[in-house]
């Protein structure tokens, strides 16, 4: 400001080259209020949406779970079937098959232990921005359902958002998936991914990739984006369910803990 | 223009000091709200979806 006024004093710039000088100043100043803008907004989505969409999953787990019925403590309670507690996962005949709610309702809760032992997440009904941008997985409303024989179908984001699928690359054959609904536990065991284009929705078909064959398997198919930081692709995951219990069955040994968490008591 | 802003505001220094922070605050919030997630659809890595996401 000193400067400004030694130089008016001295010689009088003319009119056109104050204005000039003016309008270059504004200029720059919003394109670095552009570049700030944009460094925020890359915050925003990277950092800002995961700590927004982390909590809102929280609270969607809790209200899912306060609702279910159930032990939260593993083994064949003494209502369950028979007497004698065989040490290989009891058969419960075939899974039932619940009901699809209403587009933005819980279908269940999904536990990843390979995505760390506090991963539990909410499986909502629908795949638009709106449930994947808040809820995390989405279940694509034209599939199956959990436990029924065909293509139980889930996306999710890869980054932001929540980062449900970020680790989608880490599963390892064998791995095991825990789908929690309101009539019991599906337990589902990783077999492969696959990396396909966007296009490709033959993946989410009751056999994926053959379309008009009958389904014989119980599929879990979770896709997400590929590569983690672009949507070039997309990673599809391929689970079989291996068994299920019924709620009255109490959790498996593996998630019990969490189970307990989820429903505020543990 | 942002010192053509400070020096018009009101006060003595410490308020228009206030003033600008809370003037900074206010913008935050309301990228975070309405611009950023205007912005978020022209981004393409958070679409996870396949085939047509416009599908229930």
């Amino acid at each position: 400001m000193v400067v400004q006024e030694k130089v008016t004093a001295t010689a009088k710039p003319a009119t056109g080259v104050v204005i000039l000088r003016k309008a270059v100043q504004i200029f720059g100043e919003l394109l670095i209020t552009a570049g700030i803008v944009l460094l925020l907004f890359v915050a925003w989505q990277l950092w800002w949406t995961n700590v927004e969409s982390d909590a809102k999953q929280t609270a969607a787990v809790k209200d899912f779970a306060r609702d279910l019925g159930g032990p939260v403590t593993p083994g064949p309670t003494p209502t369950a079937t028979g007497g004698t507690a065989a040490a290989v996962p009891k058969d419960y005949g075939a899974p039932v098959v619940g009901e699809a709610p209403g587009h933005g309702g819980t279908i269940g809760i999904i536990y990843i232990p390979r995505f760390g032992e506090n991963y539990t997440r909410p499986i909502v009904e629908g795949t638009s921005a709106d449930v994947l941008d808040t809820l995390g997985l989405g279940h694509y409303g034209n599939t199956a359902m959990p436990g029924a024989v065909g293509n139980f179908a889930v996306a999710g984001h890869r980054q932001t958002h929540g980062a449900v699928l970020d680790n989608i690359h880490t599963l390892v054959p064998g791995d095991k998936i825990y789908v929690q609904t309101r009539d019991g536990y599906y337990v589902y065991v990783f077999r492969n991914n696959r990396i396909v284009l966007p296009t490709e929705a033959d993946v989410l078909l009751p056999v994926p990739n053959q379309p008009g064959v009958r389904p014989t398997e119980r599929l879990l198919t979770m896709t997400s984006c590929n590569p983690r930081f672009g949507s070039e692709e997309r990673i599809i995951a391929y689970s079989v369910l291996d068994h299920w219990q019924p709620a009255s069955a109490g959790p498996p040994d593996e998630i019990a803990a969490q189970v307990a968490r989820a429903r505020g008591e543990g | 223009m942002y010192g053509w802003i400070f020096r018009h505001l009101p006060g003595p220094l410490w308020l228009r000091v206030l003033t600008s922070l809370v003037l900074v605050a206010g913008a935050l919030f309301l990228m975070v709200e309405f611009l950023f997630p205007w912005m978020s659809q022209f981004t393409q890595f958070t679409d996870s979806t396949i085939g047509a996401p416009k599908n229930p």
